[in-house]
């Protein structure tokens, strides 16, 4: 029987787009489900009832939630082109740096993208100190895992696109060439990247989409 | 081949810890506990995990692992001839992965608001998610089961230590609010669970005793109060 993959996500979700990759870089044939999630199908909330978000990988009829989670499963399952190094060491180095990306690199951008402009120098040093640690990680490396693309340029992919954007919005340079030379050279590398560069998301719908976004967040948290 | 040097920064009271200590007690591991002492950070600590300066920070010959997931996963790929931790299928590694997450982004949060919840109003107002969440847990305990004790089946698994290690402090909860979150009732095949794990071998020695957790947790809502130099 032929493999059956979906992969529910939206246009925008830069957890989404880790599965395009993936699955890209595997050379997994897939079927696509854009999801509006103001509006959300009863598909997506049957496969994920816990969070109901995206994305959600549904194998053979079977749902896999959370994007690190998905990209584990896909390494699991089909093991042609690696994505996580095989060395039980560097992969819990892997896992350890995916969840700095989201749990503390990912909060400090946003925090400086959604903060009142007196809060902003604070929040810029977080995020800029957050950013220097993956400077770190990126000396001597064209990637994350060396040569090739592996799991966390996957996870750490959402800076090559959100960054620049983020700084377009607030007219500030966040990740300059001589500040953060690996991380710009990263940055480049993977933008170009022929398994990358076609599945970004339309540039000029992502700045509409987070200037709205920003400009929400900062008038309901209007200081008193 | 140097022998395995294995130690653990920890310290009794963290289900994180007891998370690296059940997983090292599986595969029989022998291990150096480094106490860290309550409302200090010790130098080793401050070297190792300089990133987050939390623990666990599990060093293996001399390379610090940091995260207690990301430990229990290396310990089971390090020690792949003890019994296996996770399971083999991908789709159920996944499963695992899911509910773990879940547990340490939502459910453990969750308990924790039930401590800190001020008047009965915002107390009845935390304990809901807990109880929605164990619900999930418990659906979640019959499918992955499959009739056995664990959710590994007939051994402890990932899941089981994921969740496991919370165990502790569900009870010192459940203690000083006067409420049951993991009920024989409601959540029959959890409660029945919750014995299983806590008396196995692996785990009995790590888990801390409620009264005495309890007695931490007063010592921990009183510096919380009135933070000192």
């Amino acid at each position: 029987m032929a493999e059956e993959v979906k992969l529910f996500r939206t246009w925008s979700s830069r957890y989404s787009l880790r599965i395009v990759w993936a699955l890209k870089l595997k050379g997994i044939e897939y079927e696509t489900i854009f999801e509006d999630l103001t509006n959300k199908s009863p598909s997506l909330l049957q496969y994920n009832p816990i969070h109901g978000k995206v994305p959600v990988l549904v194998h053979d009829g079977k749902p896999v939630c959370e994007s690190l989670v998905i990209l584990e499963y896909v390494d699991d399952t089909w093991k042609h082109n690696p994505l996580l190094p095989q060395d039980p060491y560097e992969k819990s180095m892997a896992r350890f740096w995916a969840n700095f990306g989201d749990d503390k690199l990912m909060k400090s951008i946003w925090q400086l993208f959604i903060a009142h402009e007196k809060d902003q120098d604070v929040a810029a040093v977080a995020a800029l100190e957050n950013l220097k640690i993956v400077e770190e990680q990126l000396k001597g490396k064209k990637f994350f895992h060396g040569e090739t693309i592996g799991y966390l340029d996957l996870a750490f992919g959402w800076i090559a696109n959100l960054v620049s954007i983020i700084e377009e919005i607030m007219s500030l340079k966040l990740v300059d060439g001589e500040r953060f030379p690996h991380l710009s050279s990263w940055i480049q590398n993977f933008m170009d990247a022929p398994v990358i560069r076609d599945c970004w998301p339309p540039r000029d719908k992502m700045i509409i989409k987070y200037q709205v976004g920003r400009e929400k967040h900062l008038a309901a948290a209007t200081p008193k | 081949m140097a022998k395995d040097d294995v130690k653990l920064i920890g310290a009794w009271p963290s289900p994180f810890v007891n998370r690296a200590q059940i997983a090292l007690n599986i595969k029989s591991v022998k291990y150096e506990f480094l106490e860290e002492k309550f409302g200090s950070k010790s130098e080793l600590l401050l070297k190792s995990n300089p990133v987050h300066k939390k623990i666990p920070v599990m060093i293996h010959n001399d390379q610090p692992i940091c995260e207690s997931l990301v430990i229990v996963e290396y310990i089971d790929e390090v020690w792949s001839s003890g019994p296996s931790i996770l399971p083999s299928d991908p789709y159920d590694r996944a499963t695992g992965r899911f509910w773990a997450a879940y547990i340490d982004d939502k459910l453990f949060p969750a308990i924790r608001g039930i401590g800190t919840a001020d008047g009965e109003e915002a107390k009845k107002a935390a304990i809901e998610p807990v109880i929605e969440g164990l619900a999930y847990l418990e659906e979640e305990f019959i499918k992955s089961s499959k009739g056995k004790n664990f959710f590994g089946g007939d051994k402890i698994g990932y899941l089981d230590i994921a969740f496991g290690s919370f165990l502790g402090w569900i009870r010192v909860t459940e203690k000083m609010n006067s409420v049951k979150l993991i009920d024989e009732s409601k959540t029959p095949n959890l409660f029945k669970w919750a014995e299983k794990f806590c008396a196995d071998n692996s785990v009995k020695d790590v888990i801390p005793d409620t009264d005495k957790l309890s007695e931490f947790a007063k010592v921990l809502m009183a510096k919380l109060r009135n933070p000192q130099n």
